[in-house]
This record gives structure tokens, sequence and C-alpha cells, in this order.
């Protein structure tokens, strides 16, 4: 299986993935009350591919599916349909990988000594033989991402919410990960902590040649990290180019949306034009295309049916009607 | 670099706890301090009966009738070593108070431990894995506490007693007491542990555990019992108080330890029926006894429920 993959496949292949929940009530309450069962496809159809060494970023509104897609990879959620493939890494065999948490205060546990926090994945999985090199390892990696290596005898509480981020991050490369799914792993930090957070793995990307995938909500975070963006509305990936084309030239209504939502720091009392509505419930997606009830630019058929993923260019894709045939002669302008 | 951990040594154990803010709380709240001191003395009397009291009550050689019903010492015609009078078969009333609480701690401790590993387990089990283990394990939990405790420990002590060989009745019926309150109590534990894990099992350090291949039994054991095991610890103490009081319910009721192994219940039974031929004291000493014992631990309890909510600190 691994010698058919050579050394330049990608470290990730997500091939039409899907994942649906089941949020039904209890069978007890569906019985009486004669209510149906209830699905949620958070994450529709979505496939792309991470190079190694580079940096995918995927971003969109809460709800939209970003975190399942990062559970889905990491496989703390099973895929109900499609396939989620790793490239080789080291030695030959797939690519290892690791997460790092959004909230920094419930992703260390608070009655565990940092020190023990970090050994986990190493105890866990073996990957030291004694537990001398066990500690020298933990002492290593605290100074890797720049904290002392006495802290180790410390509990998360002693930290404020960058270095436990910190210590969240030592704790997934403890296990020698190449992949790193960083699920907004700066948007419970204060800005000034972010831009800490985000260099030190920058840094770490530089000096581990990791790749990332990137899930954040937040653009200008995005664009500082990555080589590679999708947009993501109700679980589909709207939007896909390479970073500076989809800050230059968004293709997709709803990119065109976020990007407008950056403040500007050259004129900053600049009007924003109201967008109306909010996110649509994924329970009850709306017809065709997700974002037609809010789209500006809505043609009559996008309620009707779905636009496919389609290049727009060299690298970008976009799932639009609208862009994909620009002979649009009328926009017609959504109700409501 | 390795001197390093030599030098800034781990605090111990018991360093952490006397810096605590757990033993600061403990020492400003009188009560609890009152509490404390008044449980010790009760407990290491008790465990040191066989040195304290002036006789043996399970010795029926050393009871003389001829000091039947005698009053406590300050009243007229009290005798040494009597302190605290006799009842009708010339047993000493002190030092059946002295075995008397030694067993009811015993019987407390023992159902307390019984249900809390059943609870915690099955507690954890059904929060972590939910669906159809955890509906089974609940609704288990519910029909339990719909069955009145005094009439299943009654049936259940009832048969026991039939059946046992009499050798083993003492033991056995002490048994089934533990085993009757723990019955009935482990539903609590389950349901607050329960709770607290599914809180925990969602969290995100419970997910990075995960990912590195930790088995679900470590994680269970290791992750998330120890953040469920606050509320538990109050749970259990306010319970070792009522698992002491059910027993002495039972025992009154006539289907707990039998006379010839006394605990506080029996004696305050046994000495119900003399009330009202004059020798009060029979059962009044035993009575204050459990009084003292269960406050004790009821207030104990309750300063450990308020100094360990976070938000009345």
């Amino acid at each position: 299986m691994s010698e058919v993959l050579e050394d330049t496949a990608p470290a990730l292949t997500v091939n039409h993935v899907s994942k649906v929940f089941d949020v039904s009530a209890p069978w007890l309450n569906r019985v009486l009350e004669r209510r149906p069962k209830l699905y949620v496809e958070a994450v529709s159809d979505i496939s792309f591919t991470v190079e190694k060494g580079t940096c995918f970023s995927i971003v969109g509104e809460s709800g939209c599916g970003k975190s399942t897609v990062a559970r889905l990879v990491t496989g703390l959620y099973a895929t109900t349909n499609g396939d989620i493939r790793f490239g080789t890494g080291a030695k030959g065999r797939p690519i290892k990988v690791q997460m790092i948490f959004q909230d920094p205060h419930s992703s260390l546990n608070p009655r565990w000594r940092v020190g023990d926090i970090i050994a986990e994945p190493i105890r866990e999985m073996k990957l030291r033989d004694t537990e001398k090199e066990t500690l020298e390892r933990v002492r290593e990696l605290l100074e890797t991402v720049g904290l002392g290596a006495d802290d180790a005898l410390k509990y998360p509480h002693e930290f404020s919410g960058g270095q436990r981020q910190r210590i969240s991050i030592a704790r997934a490369l403890a296990s020698e990960p190449e992949l790193l799914v960083c699920d907004e792993p700066t948007s419970a930090l204060d800005v000034s902590v972010q831009a800490q957070i985000l260099n030190l793995m920058r840094r770490l990307q530089d000096e581990l040649g990791l790749t990332y995938l990137f899930i954040s909500h937040d653009l200008s975070v995005v664009r500082h990290m990555s080589n590679h963006i999708a947009v993501m509305y109700l679980g589909r990936i709207v939007e896909q180019a390479p970073v500076e084309e989809l800050f230059t030239n968004p293709k997709h209504p709803y990119s065109k949306l976020l990007l407008a939502t950056i403040p500007d720091i050259e004129n900053p009392k600049r009007r924003v034009e109201a967008q109306a509505g909010e996110p649509p419930s994924p329970l009850n997606p709306p017809s065709g295309c997700a974002f037609h009830p809010r789209c500006p630019m809505a043609l009559p058929k996008c309620s009707q049916s779905a636009p496919e993923l389609c290049s727009t260019s060299r690298h970008g894709k976009a799932a639009c009607f609208v862009t994909q045939d620009m002979a649009v002669v009328e926009p017609v302008k959504a109700a409501g | 670099m390795s001197d390093q951990t030599s030098v800034k040594a781990v605090p111990s154990r018991m360093e952490r706890f006397f810096d605590s803010d757990l033993w600061w709380s403990f020492k400003s709240h009188k009560s609890a301090v009152g509490a404390a001191i008044v449980l010790l003395l009760v407990i290491i009397t008790a465990f040191l009966a066989p040195v304290l009291s002036p006789q043996n009550p399970y010795d029926l050689a050393a009871l003389e009738l001829w000091n039947a019903e005698l009053p406590p010492i300050w009243m007229e015609g009290g005798q040494m070593p009597f302190l605290l009078g006799t009842d009708v078969q010339g047993r000493d009333i002190l030092s059946g108070i002295l075995y008397g609480t030694r067993i009811s701690i015993i019987i407390g401790i023992a159902s307390v431990a019984v249900s809390l590993v059943v609870g915690i387990g099955l507690g954890l089990m059904a929060g972590y894995y939910g669906g159809w283990i955890d509906n089974v394990l609940m609704r288990i939990g519910d029909v339990l506490l719909s069955i009145p405790i005094v009439l299943v420990a009654i049936l259940v002590s009832s048969v026991a007693q039939q059946f046992l060989p009499p050798a083993f009745r003492e033991v056995g019926v002490a048994a089934v007491l533990v085993l009757a309150i723990a019955m009935y109590s482990w539903v609590q534990y389950a349901r607050v542990v329960r709770a607290q894990t599914m809180v925990e099992r969602r969290k995100e350090y419970v997910m990075a555990s995960r990912l590195v291949g930790t088995p679900a039994r470590r994680l269970m054991l290791k992750h998330i019992l120890p953040n469920t095991l606050t509320p538990i610890f109050v749970a259990a103490t306010l319970n070792f108080g009522l698992a002491i009081l059910i027993e002495a319910t039972l025992s009154f009721l006539g289907v707990g330890m039998p006379p010839n192994q006394p605990s506080l219940g029996t004696l305050i039974r046994v000495g119900n029926q003399y009330l009202f031929s004059g020798s009060w004291w029979i059962v009044l000493f035993p009575s204050i006894q459990l009084c003292i014992l269960v406050v004790a631990v009821n207030m104990l309890g309750d300063w450990l429920r308020d100094a360990l909510n976070p938000k009345l600190r």
C-alpha cells in the first residue's frame, strides 16, 4: 500500500466526505410524540488536498462544519461517506496527525501536572523507552514552545491562556506528528497573544516541516498563516483558492461577504453594506444553493439546484452559477 | 539540566493539603472543627471499645442478673463500674454503646464503600457510553429508588435470617444490611457521576487523550473520574450519616443487628421496651450517642458542601 504513494503525494486527501449526525429526540419521545428521526448533514461532499509542508485553511461562520472537518480528519468522528487518506511520512508509514484545540481552558486536564499532560502521548504511544528519556523529551518540548523546564511541575491553572495554548502545542508535538490540525487555535486568545502563538506555529512549521490544516473564522489570521484557503458555508466548500487570489479576487458572493467584514485599517469608518439574514439552520437547509436566501446576485435557478465546485482560475474553484456563467443579464434581488 | 528537577522538589501530598483552600476553610469554620473533633472522639472511643469499656457486653458469662436495671452512677442506687447504668440483663450501658457505635460505624463505612464503588463504576459507564447502556442503568436505578428501602431490607433480612446457619448469622445480617443500604444509595452516586461524566467527556482534554489512543477504561479512570470526585466526596459524607440512620431504623424495627451483637439501633429497640417501667437510661443514652454521631457527620458534610462549592467562595 505504502509504496504506491510517492513522497510528493499530498499529506492529506479528503475525497467526497460527508458526515451526518443523528440529532433525533430519545426513542421514547419519538414513539410517544410521533416525531420523525432527525438528521443533520454537518459536512456534505467535501473534497480537498493538503500538500506537504503547506498550510491549508478552512474558514466559515460558526456552525458551517469547520470543526467537524477537523474532527473527521483526526479520526475523532467516523465519516458517513467518502474517504480520508494520508500520505507517507517518516519511515514510510502513513502521516501522523495531531490536533490543537480551540479552548485552552478545557483542552488541558485541570488535575494533571503539565509535565504529565505533555508526557501522556509519549507514554501512551511508547515513543521513549525509559522514564528518564520521557522527562528529557518533555523538557525539550517545553523549551521548543517557549516555556521553562520547571513548568512541567505546575498545574494548568497557573498559566495564562496563551501559555496554555503553548502547552497544548507541546502536547500535540509530543507524538511527533507530521500533520497538525488546528481547530481555531487562537480564537480564545487576546490579539497580542494571538500573534505570538501564530508566530510560534510558523516557526515550528519551518523547523519541523509540519503541514497544517488550519480551521478559523478569522480571515486576517488565515491570511497570515496559510497557502491555500477553502471557504465553507453550511457544510459545503463554496470556494477554494490560493490565499492571495482569494483575498484579491474572491469569486463566490459568500467569500466577498466574508472579506467585506474585515475591518479596513486605511478606512475604518467605511460603510459596509448590511447583509441580510443569518446562516440558515443546517436542520432545514434551503433548497438549491444554500447561500441563495442571502445572496445579492441570486438567480432563479439558484433556489432549484445546487451548483458544483468548478474551476474558475488555474488553482481556484468556486461553487456558484453566477460566476460560472458570466453571461448574467439581470441579477435578481433575493426576497427579504 | 537534570539536577534542576531534584532541586525544585515537588511539594508532597500532605504539604499541598495543608496549603490548600480547603484546609484554610476548615480551620476558619468553627462548627466544622467542632464536628470533626466530636466525630473523631466518637470513632476513637468506639474502636478502642475493648480497652475502654468496663465490661464485655458480648460475654454472657460476665453478666450478673443482680446488676440488672441499675441506674446511672449519679443517681441513687448507681454502682461502679456501671457509669450509665445497666439494662435488664445486667449489661453495662456504656459498654453497649461503645460496642454498638463500632458496629454502626462499620456498617456505615462498608455500605458507603460498596455504594461508592458500584455507583462510580456504573455512573462512569452510563455517562461515557450513553445510549442504551445509560438508559438501562439509569432505569434500574429509578426502579430501585422507587422501592421503599425499609420494606426491601425487612424482606431480604428476614429471608436471610431463615436460611443462614446460626454461626454466620451476625456476619450475614451485617452483610445484608450493608447491601440493602448500598442498593439504595449507589443510585445517587451514579447519577452525580453520570451527569459530570457527560460534561467532561465532551471536553477537549478528553478528545486530546483519545487522539493518542488512550483506551476507554483509562480515559474514564484517569481523566474523567478525578474531575467528578468533588461532588461525590460531599455526597459520600452526607450519606455516611444517612447510612448509620437507616441501619439504626432497620435495627430498631427488628430486622437489623440481633440483640447479641447490638448496634445503636438495636440498643434503642431493646431499651424502648423498658422506657415505661422507669428505666429511661437504657434507651436514652444510645439515642444521644446516635444523635451526636449523625449530627457531627452531617455538620462536616454541610461544611464540605459549602467549602467545595465554587460559587460560595
